[in-house]
């Protein structure tokens, strides 16, 4: 009875290195110090004299890398031996756990697009007017305009395999055709939709003809270039685009005729409810929520036609495609083209919500941030990239509300200038667990009917 | 039908590897093609697929020069081309790998032409959900060849298809490609380098040297022949 109880013989022990971990936290330390030194350190200001001068942040530095050795110290002492002692005595899988992915795996998909379906009411309701205006705008609009260009992107980044850095050229081309048709001919949106998305995809078979033979690094490159000269020309010819200046009073879509503003015959008035821009919001959302299902659902049409087969197989193998006769060609152009399209429909939404469009809203910053929700969602997946983009566009946007920080950091902080920072800290963590994306397996598109086995033998008995 | 070559002829830039070679294959006939490494038997294929760009010659299909075509027009036309080291799509499943390769034909027709594939390889149809990177060696060649004939060739051109397969398996797929030519009466150009088997299978055998045919015959004749050994030793 008084035998002291020992350890389970079964339990290998991990042992806890203290001075190791405090040399990695050293080390840790200080890179961190050295990298955020010029990053964080210093700051240049104007005085009085419109002069610059370098102020030294020292305590926000130290706060930097305080943190970042913390959790460096975290990381070795209490992290590492567990996962250490986890890799010794595996956990015997666990069948709830199992069972909750798959459920989860199972329902994710219907549950998302009910709460994207019912959001802007639920918020309407919880907040009430004006407060539900940035949550329907500013979030919901912002991240489903970002979740439509991921899934186009998709289509030729993700299915066909085709690097492309100048994606957001389409959508400016989507988005000044959009513009320049309205204001000159005074053409409706819903007309003008389906046009600047042709015009995208013209645009795109375009660039498509010259970068044919190219592949990866190449194509990456001479799109790239392409997404600058679009940009170039909207900022250069200015007699076309106003240039740098960009156009404003951009026509707003309506509801069949039915205008979203506070005259007689404007939406409010016609259905005798007290004037709100909520209603465009909503309205607005609902739009690019259509779009981008559509989008999503012409992807999985695609994916079990012959079309969206070539795409993915020249994505495999370009050689094999062409030794079994697929047109690699057309296969490529038809890939630019559908992506370009979807861009296309996007930034005429874009430009019909904002109603003012400058060059600055089509940089390179943009292509970069489309191209990274394609991959942190896992390269071809729909749900990945849908689950990126919200993670993505919703956390910088959260970014601008962290005012509490303030009470930390001095009342000068500022938590949208760290934005890229986190970005690329979050890019980093997601590339480290999970580098083949959010949902890095890929999911079959053949449809597979069971197969009658009725063998011949049987036949000849009479029992088929 | 036939598929006959004329003094076809082939380069990759400046050098000329393939010197006018001329031979002829029947609908339902599977003759060889043999010679050392470099001798310019895949190059020969590859030209008349279409892959390559023939610099002179003709290929004709009963008749009709296709020589020059893009290989997709060869294809449509009824040749396709098993490449050399299967280049199945390995993240894709075996069905979806045999879809891509009826992308030429209507959906019915592929639906018909699964069933066929799947009784001619039962292993296939049975790993129908199986990603294709995860079937053995021998069971990828299969995948190959099936997939090619998922668009319903009157000629099937074949590179190499028992490299890196161990000794059982070359005998299994050789089988297969036999059966291809007896049951769907398809023709084909089986390049080699196993001698021995590939006499075994084919009717008729033609043995390139440095870009020119230099020996054909029926395999028996050839079997026997010293000139055969001279051409894979390089004692030309």
């Amino acid at each position: 009875m008084s035998a002291p109880a020992a350890a389970p013989a079964s339990t290998a022990t991990v042992h806890v290195n203290i001075g190791r971990a405090l040399k990695d936290t050293a080390i840790t330390a200080a890179i961190a110090f050295a990298l955020f030194l010029p990053l964080i350190g210093f700051k240049t200001v104007q005085n009085m004299r419109n002069e610059l001068e370098l102020e030294t942040r020292l305590a926000l530095l130290l706060t930097f890398v305080a943190i970042i050795a913390g959790a460096k110290l975290f990381v070795s002492l209490v992290i590492a031996p567990w996962r250490e002692r986890r890799a010794l005595n595996p956990a015997p899988t666990n069948a709830t756990l199992a069972k909750a992915k798959t459920l989860l795996a199972h329902w994710f998909t219907p549950f998302a697009l009910g709460f994207a379906v019912v959001y802007p009411i639920l918020i309407f309701t919880v907040t009430g007017g004006t407060g539900a205006l940035k949550w329907v705008d500013n979030f919901g609009i912002q991240i489903l305009i970002y979740v439509m260009l991921g899934w186009g992107l998709n289509i030729v980044v993700g299915l066909a395999g085709l690097l492309d850095l100048g994606y957001v050229a389409f959508y400016a081309v989507g988005a000044y055709s959009y513009t320049l048709l309205a204001k000159e001919f005074g053409l409706s949106f819903w007309i003008l939709l389906p046009l600047a998305g042709f015009l995208s995809a013209f645009w795109g078979v375009l660039l498509g003809f010259p970068v044919l033979r190219l592949r990866g690094d190449y194509l990456a490159i001479v799109t790239l270039a392409f997404g600058e000269i679009v940009r170039l020309i909207l900022i250069n010819w200015v007699s076309f685009t106003n240039g740098y200046a960009g156009i404003s009073g951009i026509p707003r879509p309506t509801l069949f005729g039915i205008p979203f503003n506070a005259n007689d015959d404007g939406f409010a008035a016609t259905f005798g409810l007290e004037f709100s821009p909520i209603y465009r919001s909503m309205f607005l959302y609902y739009v690019i929520l259509a779009l981008a299902l559509v989008t999503a659902y012409v992807t999985i049409r695609l994916r079990q036609l012959p079309v969206g087969r070539a795409w993915e197989a020249l994505r495999e193998d370009e050689i094999a495609c062409r030794s079994l006769g697929i047109n690699t060609t057309n296969t490529k152009l038809t890939a630019f083209a559908m992506g370009a399209m979807f861009a296309g429909f996007a930034g005429s939404f874009f430009a019909a919500r904002q109603g003012f469009i400058s060059p600055e809203s089509f940089t390179f910053l943009e292509s970069a941030t489309i191209l990274s929700i394609v991959v942190l969602g896992g390269m071809g997946s729909q749900i990945g990239v849908a689950v990126a983009a919200v993670a993505m566009i919703g956390g910088t946007e959260i970014m601008r509300d962290l005012d509490f920080l303030k009470y930390f950091f001095g009342s000068d902080f500022d938590p949208t200038q760290y934005r890229m920072l986190l970005f690329g800290f979050a890019m980093v963590l997601i590339m480290i667990w999970k580098p083949r994306g959010l949902v890095g397996t890929r999911e079959p598109s053949a449809i597979y009917k069971e197969r009658r086995t009725i063998l011949g033998s049987h036949v000849k008995e009479g029992h088929g | 039908m036939t598929l006959a070559i004329e003094g076809l002829c082939a380069a990759y830039g400046e050098i000329e590897v393939l010197h006018g070679i001329s031979l002829s294959v029947e609908k339902g006939q599977l003759i060889a093609l043999l010679g050392a490494n470099g001798a310019g038997k895949s190059t020969a294929i590859k030209a008349i697929m279409g892959l390559v760009k023939p610099t002179a010659g003709r290929v004709l299909l009963d008749g009709r020069d296709i020589a020059g075509e893009a290989a997709h027009l060869a294809a449509r036309a009824g040749i396709v081309l098993v490449p050399e080291g299967r280049r199945i799509f390995k993240k894709m499943t075996v069905e979806e790998n045999l879809q891509v390769g009826g992308v030429v034909r209507s959906a019915a027709e592929v639906r018909e032409r699964l069933a066929d594939i799947y009784a001619l390889f039962p292993t296939l149809g049975e790993r129908r959900r199986q990603i294709g990177g995860t079937l053995s060696g021998g069971e990828q060649q299969m995948l190959a060849i099936g997939r090619a004939l998922m668009s319903r060739p009157s000629f099937i051109l074949m590179d190499e298809p028992s490299l890196g397969l161990a000794p059982l398996v070359v005998e299994r797929v050789h089988q297969a490609i036999d059966r291809i030519r007896r049951e769907m009466g398809i023709g084909g150009i089986l390049v080699e380098q196993n001698v021995v088997i590939a006499l075994g299978v084919a009717s008729h055998a033609y043995v390139l040297m440095r870009g020119s045919v230099v020996l054909s015959g029926d395999p028996k004749t050839l079997a026997a022949s010293p000139q055969l050994k001279e051409a894979y030793l390089g004692m030309g």
